[in-house]
């Protein structure tokens, strides 16, 4: 696009063509900024419903018109939001979850994308390609059979079926990985190589340290994804001293069906985790995800 | 993610390519393991169980042919209507989410102020755990006490019944679904930024307008981006469980009732286990298809190299 700078004081006026190309781009800039605060406004306004809900008293709650800033605090919600369920209990059950699943993942996958990407061997494009594949196959044709195998181990009600295949990888944090890796110079290998590195010694001296990025893309994306997770724990975990908040908040909401002012506190604790831990990690999730392999 | 890179010195005779698949193997043992535990051995489990029928009490399955299948097809109204549904759903939301998505990347590709404001705003829906999310949008769209029908109010509308009536209830599922889909934004982002300015310039010195630049360079250079979104989008849609389930559970009168859903009731409602992998086999199917369908008719037209 051209660059039009305002005429230099002193110098000549401007032309009236010049002058209406400036009110135009002037106001296309005001047009589009009011688009972006009208949408952003949008979307922000669930989030502040739900905080809004969280503090209001229950006769305020359902009062007609409604209102988004609320005329009285009952900040007293948030605890009775903790004593009506075992919050604390379920916050405990969803931290364990997010911790474990995610060191399982960061573990194995950089692990493996070490094997995909580093070392060449017979037979390794070939098994890349299956690894691709499987992010084909839907979550819902493995889960029957899955259940029915940790039912006959015993590992119903427990993390284990959540957590242990975590360990074995995961295709496509093995492909984000991978793209990663493969971008590292050649020369480091052979230069450890020289020093008498073993592959493992590479692995862990030269490429473990230098994929630092991808490994943390990787802890974010499962954190997240554990956090949030539903189905999950909704299919393994039955028993409801291990519901994690995630099924915890829906048996909130069928127990305390009106109180929405206790359930959007409870929603607001279960959200604001990960508002601040996106504010810590922005930078390397914005990246993850236009990293996640999007240019050749 | 479709374009794999390239190993510049993956050719034979190069010093490193000993071809002893020893240490490769060793490193992705682990990954070896899990896909024959969780994936091969599932996989063909299910497959085994769409043929029989299960007992509920010890989980044994018993063969049955194709009993389920003929069922599923002649006599299960509720699999025609989870699947015209999320049809629907997916059809709807990937062209609703698609335009918005592309239509908010480019105003934030414009050198706006404050642009990661505007970019952690409109992805902000992602960092919301499902589960809280669609408690909240419940109260949102509550009819008489939500927000939705409270801001109409205002400005003199009276608001559907949005969840709670058959004719609405998919349609609030298809704009929740946009809400939630910044994770789009960021990657369109990314591809009107990788587009080179000189190009647009070049376009002006032809007189070109604003419609035939955005038809003729910024749609074919964003053409990965979209691939890469619509594909994704199209697949996690068609297996969309979680918030439905939380919102709807299938109703009202199944106006909701996504194929997942349907499944997961099966599944573990009413524990028809054999059923359900039948159900499981033929969303495979579909999915599949359609993936080599999509494959087929729109990776040609993607442009990778600049």
């Amino acid at each position: 696009m051209a660059v039009l700078q305002p005429a230099a004081p002193g110098r000549r006026a401007m032309t009236s063509e010049e002058r209406n190309y400036l009110l135009l781009q002037r106001a296309r800039s005001v047009i589009k900024h009011a688009v972006l605060i009208i949408f952003g406004i949008a979307f922000m306004l669930p989030f502040v419903w739900m905080i809004s809900s969280s503090v209001k008293p229950n006769i305020d709650i359902f009062e007609i018109p409604i209102r988004l800033i609320p005329k009285s605090l009952r900040l007293e919600n948030y605890v009775d939001a903790t004593n009506a369920i075992p919050f604390w209990q379920y916050l405990w059950n969803s931290t364990y979850y997010t911790i474990f699943a995610t060191i399982g993942a960061v573990l194995s996958n950089t692990f493996i994308a070490y094997g995909f990407a580093r070392v060449r061997w017979r037979g390794r494009n070939v098994l890349f390609i299956i690894v691709i594949a499987t992010m084909m196959l839907p979550f819902q044709v493995r889960m029957i059979p899955l259940y029915i195998l940790f039912a006959r181990i015993g590992w119903l009600n427990s993390f284990l079926p959540l957590i242990v295949p975590n360990f074995f990888g995961n295709a496509f944090y093995i492909f984000l990985m991978r793209q990663f890796m493969m971008t590292l110079p050649k020369e480091l290998d052979d230069a450890a190589r020289i020093d008498g590195a073993s592959e493992w010694g590479i692995f862990w001296r030269v490429a473990v340290p230098l994929s630092k990025p991808a490994i943390l893309t990787v802890a974010i994306f499962e954190i997240i994804h554990t956090w949030h997770d539903f189905i999950g724990p909704l299919v393994y975990l039955r028993h409801p001293t291990k519901y994690t908040l995630s099924i915890g908040l829906r048996l909130y909401f069928t127990q305390y069906g009106a109180e929405w002012g206790l359930l959007m506190a409870a929603a607001a604790m279960f959200t604001i985790p990960m508002v601040i831990f996106f504010f810590f990690a922005q930078r390397s999730f914005i990246e993850g995800i236009t990293l996640t392999g999007l240019k050749g | 993610m479709f374009k794999l890179k390239r190993d510049p010195a993956d050719q034979p005779n190069s010093w490193r390519t000993d071809n002893l698949p020893a240490w490769g193997l060793f490193f992705v043992a682990p990954w070896i393991i899990g896909f024959v535990a969780f994936t091969v051995y599932p996989f063909f489990a299910s497959l085994y169980y769409s043929f029989t029928n299960f007992n509920i009490i010890n989980l044994t399955p018993r063969w049955v042919g194709l009993d389920n299948y003929v069922e599923l097809f002649t006599a299960d109204p509720l699999f025609w209507i989870s699947i015209s549904n999320s049809i629907r759903y997916a059809a709807l939301l990937l062209v609703f989410a698609t335009i918005f998505d592309i239509f908010i990347a480019y105003l934030l590709s414009q050198n706006v102020k404050y642009l990661s404001i505007y970019r952690t705003i409109f992805f902000f829906p992602v960092l919301v755990p499902v589960v809280a999310a669609s408690l909240t949008w419940i109260w949102i769209l509550n009819p008489r006490y939500g927000l939705m029908n409270g801001l109409l109010d205002l400005i003199g509308i009276k608001g559907p019944n949005w969840l709670a009536s058959p004719d609405t209830a998919m349609y609030s599922l298809i704009f929740i679904g946009v809400w939630g889909s910044g994770r789009q934004v960021i990657v369109y982002l990314s591809g009107f930024n990788d587009i080179p300015r000189q190009l647009y310039e070049a376009a002006d010195i032809d007189g070109a307008s604003g419609l035939q630049k955005f038809w003729r360079i910024t749609l074919p250079l964003l053409s990965p981006q979209i691939f890469f979104n619509v594909v994704t989008l199209i697949i996690f849609s068609l297996q969309s469980f979680s918030e439905v389930y939380i919102m709807t559970q299938g109703g009202p009168a199944n106006s909701t009732l996504l194929y997942a859903v349907n499944l997961y009731e099966r599944a573990f409602r009413d524990y028809a286990m054999g059923y359900a992998s039948a159900l499981a086999w033929i969303m495979f199917l579909l999915i599949l298809g359609l993936t080599l369908i999509i494959f087929k008719f729109l990776s040609g037209k993607v442009i990778y190299e600049r």
